[in-house]
């Protein structure tokens, strides 16, 4: 039995309706007889028939629209017996023709999978279904010490090793999704995107004029010493030699000097910094800690620093004042359940912006607890991602270095930074005149005025000098 | 001169002053033509093309044209069309010197690029005959906004073999357009003369094919072709379609400055074309009715002189275009 | 909002501006009595009168040149050219006239010029009406290029480049004609040129493509999200000017490019878009930029398994991702 079907009769044609039929069932048909009308949206047409026989069956009847292809009708061919099972239509309509798409590199690619195609295509016009330029040669040639741009340019920014990451590329090839997907932290490295070290590392600099020393330590992640690979090497951040010419030394860029550029950068060009400060008289805090460190240090075998004293009047005050514990969110802001305090850790890569979370529920003790478990891995090149994410708000203690005045840069997308300064001792006028001696330090906050006004960050810097004013033996550690 | 002689000019309804403009027009079409020339030849102007010969026909129908009505789109050789239309000698000279002030294009043309939208003048391009079209679909615009106007298009005989001349000459013949398609014949396309040029005897016969009248008229006599223009202008504001008038002149000099025509012509044939140069027998024509007199006549002369000597030394002094201002107007700023 | 087919809505937007603007007029051969031999511009002959939709003789130089000169005098029409493989005789009036009149004339006259003309193959149009030209257009400054790949695009641009000053080409497939359909915004609907369209968000490849290859695309793309594969679809729509900004934030997204189109590969669209990719994004690219076109042969053949051949297919396509997701 042979199919008609409905034809495509104009080059944008894409069904048909019947029209009358002109042969009925059981009527003889001869070849290229009018079987039916058809009308389309461009043309009214009359159907020949393909096939010499008896019209069997009609499928569409008059006034039904159909696509193009659909059967329309059966004719049982001449010297066939009724019944006879139905034939596919014509050859070319038949479907399940398999586009081969084939992909060759422009070289050929000699030995790849059959399913890449035809090699020695160099020179030959574009075949269709052809996609030139994914290239076959990592095929053959796993890596092969070669990464794609994009892959570079992230483990660069991220300070990762790729010797350490798996390809799921073609060939094992490291792919950009490999490297996105493998983490920020490698062999300790504390690079967190987002947090960075890179408020604290940049004012360290400010203040002393010095670098970090980058020491070739083992046990920190960013040394490339001896025994590494090639591969290893590419993927570590260091950029090279110092060159000097007439006009001075050229620094190569580190990854983690890059990182601190871009993320200075884009924290001073998106939040509009302003800046206060408040002088607080830490004479009290100053007599409780040298009443009580050395037994502190015998107890717990840490020291009692005065940042956790700062820290805890700094988590009090955010509690008072929440809005300050908040980030910019494009089209709101966004008010921080969590107290979650990123400190600035000294360390040898002077990366660590380490963050002690949920600080509003620890103690001073707890507090110290905290910064020198977290300085001591930081140093050790220990920290973990978690570690390094979700602060919520930064407190430096540039006064390790003497300063008595600094203008932090707001670590982005918190909302406010405070430095708390050197405690110097000066001469200070009291209440009733007289003058004494009085240890003061200075307490100095940058803050994003996009979500924080002076009369807020005032009040927030008053109660800080509050609390801090309040510190007295009778203030408990624990 | 006799009082039963009819003047022929006052026939045609043209008064003393009119003619005698015509003439001052010729004349500074001439003269600017002239010290182009110089110019060029001095290592000034590096580019230039003349209407040396076919002042008179330019003359006729521009004066036929209303330029307070009517658009022009022109070819390279209508120095005297554009003058009509309103453009000066200080405008000419800017282009030819491509000065920023230049009105036509910023100085981004060459000289006889003509625009002018102030002036009722299509900015014309290289390619030759493009504007053909363009005054036909001028003219159809008009028709369909039911403005009264006429749209004038000029070309050479060379021109008259491209395509765009003969579907627009069709175009404008089917819709019966208010076109006047006016083919200055100055038997030169370059260097190729009329007999390679063209296979018909003459190019008013093509209009024909399109269905409208043609007629070919000496381009020496500028009242003739005064008329031809009056008449063509009248039939196609009464809707009666467009008119190719062929205009029989001589171009006087080569194609441009950078022709040498001493290749494919001889020096008798041009002398004797400059014998019967429009602006000779136009200044005869007019000293006979009395319009020219030797001392207007000298006056004249003068008054042309200083105002091609000003707007010499005016676009000589102005300043070129800045070159960031390439990048401008590819598209709407 | 209606779901419509694109050539109703290439109607539409023809019917909605002619009834705005009265400087707007359709020209072109068959587009008034019969409505154009595809029937684009059923109907409008009846409404809007044989001045506004005129019935040009046979001459595409002069269809383009009158409607040069009109448009210089202050119209807005809209030429049509029968088939985009016709507009060959009309490159002179269109390269040399109207890309070049606002700038020739340091913008003292302009050409609001709008050309529609059907491209495009798979329909059994032979070397002569299946051919994609934009390759040679989208090359000339002073000119614009789209091409829709959706009814309510087509409505947009159709109508956004009615209103441009300048001239637009306006290049719709003729195999979308009745494929297509889809909602369709009634009245006002305006889509910018120069911008284009992010179809799909995805995260492994991204697919760049225009016109029916557009369709061909998302069809492929169903079917590799079966597989695990995540695309991320531009559509440009715009070809000149291109939408810089978002062809390189595209590329950014996953690094994997391919570029798709129905041209022929060599000179074609896709060149120009890898060659702003390689300029603006060169660290972020995690493989070569893959282009997936049709062969470098003058046009598609006539009989079907070699105009099979030439066109792309959404199974071709979908090789071609996989292949680039896999590298």
């Amino acid at each position: 039995m042979a199919q008609v079907k409905m034809p495509k009769l104009g080059e944008s044609v894409t069904e048909g309706t019947m029209g009358r039929w002109l042969k009925q069932v059981g009527d003889a048909v001869g070849k290229y007889e009018a079987l039916a009308e058809v009308v389309t949206d461009k043309v009214n047409a009359e159907i020949p028939s393909d096939y010499v026989g008896i019209l069997a069956e009609i499928l569409v009847g008059e006034g039904e629209t159909v696509a193009v292809g659909v059967p329309i009708a059966i004719i049982r061919e001449a010297g066939e017996e009724p019944g006879t099972a139905e034939t596919p239509g014509t050859l070319g309509e038949a479907a399940g023709t398999r586009d081969a798409a084939h992909v060759t590199s422009p070289q050929g690619a000699p030995g790849a999978p059959s399913a890449v195609g035809a090699a020695g295509q160099a020179g030959a016009p574009g075949r269709p279904g052809v996609a030139n330029g994914v290239v076959s040669e990592t095929e053959r040639n796993p890596n092969g010490g070669r990464f794609s741009p994009a892959v570079l340019r992230l483990a660069q920014e991220r300070g990762l090793n790729l010797a350490h990451i798996k390809g799921t590329g073609l060939g094992g090839r490291i792919t950009r999704k490999d490297v996105l997907a493998s983490g920020l932290v490698q062999q300790g490295t504390a690079s967190d995107d987002r947090g960075g070290a890179s408020a604290y590392a940049v004012e360290a600099e400010l203040v002393t004029g010095r670098h970090a020393p980058v020491e070739s330590n083992p046990s920190s992640s960013m040394a490339a010493g001896a025994g590494t690979s090639p591969a290893e090497r590419s993927g570590r951040s260091v950029a090279g030699a110092d060159v000097t010419d007439a006009e001075g030394t050229r620094i190569p860029l580190t990854a983690v000097r890059k990182t601190i550029a871009r993320r200075m950068l884009e924290s001073k060009q998106t939040a509009p910094h302003a800046w206060m400060m408040v002088e607080v008289d830490a004479t009290s805090l100053v007599r409780l800690r040298e009443r009580q460190k050395a037994a502190f240090k015998a107890k717990e075998g840490i020291d009692l620093t005065f940042l956790p004293f700062f820290i805890k009047a700094t988590v009090e005050a955010l509690k008072e004042f929440p809005i300050v514990n908040s980030q910019w969110a494009g089209d709101h802001i966004l008010q921080r359940r969590e107290v979650n305090i990123s400190i600035a850790v000294a360390t040898p890569d002077a990366l660590a912006v380490p963050v002690i979370h949920h600080a509003d529920t620890k103690s001073i003790y707890g507090l110290a607890s905290a910064i020198a478990d977290l300085a001591q891995r930081a140093r050790a090149g220990r920290l973990t991602l978690d570690d390094v994410q979700g602060g919520t708000f930064t407190v430096n203690n540039t006064g390790a270095f003497g300063s008595i005045l600094s203008q932090p840069i707001i670590n982005a997308p918190q909302a406010a930074i405070l430095s708390v300064e050197a405690i110097v001792r000066r001469p200070m006028v009291q209440a009733d005149d007289s003058i004494a001696i009085r240890s003061m330090v200075n307490v100095c906050m940058s803050l994003d005025h996009r979500i924080l006004d002076g009369w807020v960050a005032g009040q927030f810097m008053k109660a800080i000098k509050r609390i801090v004013e309040g510190y007295n033996e009778q203030t408990p550690l624990y | 001169m006799t009082e039963e002689t009819s003047v022929r000019h006052h026939e045609l309804g043209l008064s003393d002053e009119e003619v005698l403009d015509m003439y001052r027009t010729m004349l500074l079409a001439r003269a600017l033509d002239e010290r182009m020339w110089l110019l060029n030849r001095a290592g000034k102007l590096p580019f230039i093309v003349s209407c040396k010969g076919q002042e008179g026909a330019q003359a006729g129908i521009a004066f036929a044209l209303d330029n307070t009505r009517d658009f022009i789109a022109p070819y390279y050789r209508d120095l005297a069309v554009v003058l009509r239309f309103g453009q000066t000698a200080r405008d000419v000279m800017l282009s030819g010197y491509a000065r920023r002030e230049d009105p036509n294009s910023g100085g981004r043309q060459m000289p006889g690029h003509f625009g002018s939208r102030e002036h009722r003048i299509l900015s014309g391009s290289s390619p030759v005959a493009t504007q053909i079209p363009h005054a036909v679909g001028l003219a159809l615009a008009a028709k369909i906004r039911g403005e009264r106007l006429v749209a004038y298009t000029s070309f050479g005989e060379g021109s008259s073999n491209q395509g765009d001349f003969h579907e627009a000459c069709n175009f404008a013949g089917v819709h019966k357009l208010p076109v006047i398609f006016f083919c200055e014949n100055n038997y030169y396309a370059i260097s190729v003369p009329l007999a390679r040029q063209v296979a018909c005897e003459r190019l008013a016969d093509r209009a024909s094919g399109y269905g409208f009248p043609g007629i070919t008229v000496d381009g020496n006599d500028v009242l003739a072709i005064y008329k031809a223009g009056r008449d063509a202008i009248e039939r196609a504001l009464d809707g009666g379609g467009p008119t190719l008038i062929e205009a029989l002149t001589y171009r006087i000099n080569p194609h441009s400055s950078d022709d040498d025509d001493r290749a494919y012509r001889s020096r008798e044939e041009v002398d004797l074309a400059k014998q019967k140069d429009a602006l000779v027998v136009f200044a005869e024509y007019l000293r006979q009715v009395g319009v020219l007199t030797a001392s207007s006549e000298a006056q004249l002369i003068q008054e042309v002189t200083t105002e091609v000597d000003d707007a010499t030394a005016y676009a000589e002094a102005a300043l070129s275009p800045d070159p960031a201002d390439a990048m401008k107007f590819v598209y709407a700023p | 909002m209606a779901i419509k087919l694109y050539i109703d809505a290439i109607r539409d937007a023809l019917q909605y501006e002619m009834r705005r603007d009265e400087s707007i007029f359709v020209l072109g051969e068959d587009v008034g009595v019969r409505g154009g031999v595809f029937r684009v511009t059923q109907g409008l002959i009846e409404e809007f009168g044989e001045a506004r939709v005129i019935d040009a003789p046979l001459a595409e130089s002069a269809i383009v040149g009158v409607a040069i000169g009109a448009a210089a005098y202050g119209m807005r029409p809209v030429a049509e050219i029968q088939f985009a493989d016709f507009i060959l005789p009309a490159v002179n009036q269109i390269i040399s006239e109207a890309a070049k009149m606002r700038y020739r004339s340091n913008n003292d006259w302009s050409c609001p010029l709008v050309i529609r003309a059907p491209f495009g193959g798979g329909v059994h149009g032979a070397l002569y009406h299946s051919q994609s030209l934009e390759a040679l257009f989208y090359h000339v400054p002073g000119l614009k290029v789209v091409i829709p790949s959706t009814a309510a695009d087509a409505k947009g641009l159709l109508i956004a480049a009615m209103r441009d000053p300048d001239p637009v080409l306006f290049f719709e497939h003729k195999g979308l004609y009745r494929l297509v359909k889809d909602d369709v915004p009634d009245g006002e609907h305006v889509v910018p040129i120069g911008k284009a369209a992010l179809r799909r968000e995805g995260t492994d490849i991204t697919v760049i493509t225009y016109g029916l290859m557009a369709h061909y695309v998302l069809e492929a793309v169903k079917d590799l999200e079966q597989e695990g594969i995540s695309a991320h679809v531009l559509d440009l729509r715009s070809i000149l000017p291109l939408d810089r900004d978002a062809i390189v934030a595209a590329a950014r997204q996953t690094g994997k490019v391919l570029i798709v189109h129905e041209d022929n590969k060599t000179g074609g669209v896709g060149a120009e878009v890898s060659a702003i990719i390689a300029e603006e994004a060169l660290f972020d690219l995690d493989a070569p930029i893959a282009r997936l076109c049709g062969p470098d042969i003058p046009a598609m053949p006539f009989n079907a398994p070699q105009e099979k051949f030439y066109m792309l297919s959404p199974a071709k396509i979908a090789e071609a991702m996989r292949q680039l997701a896999a590298f």
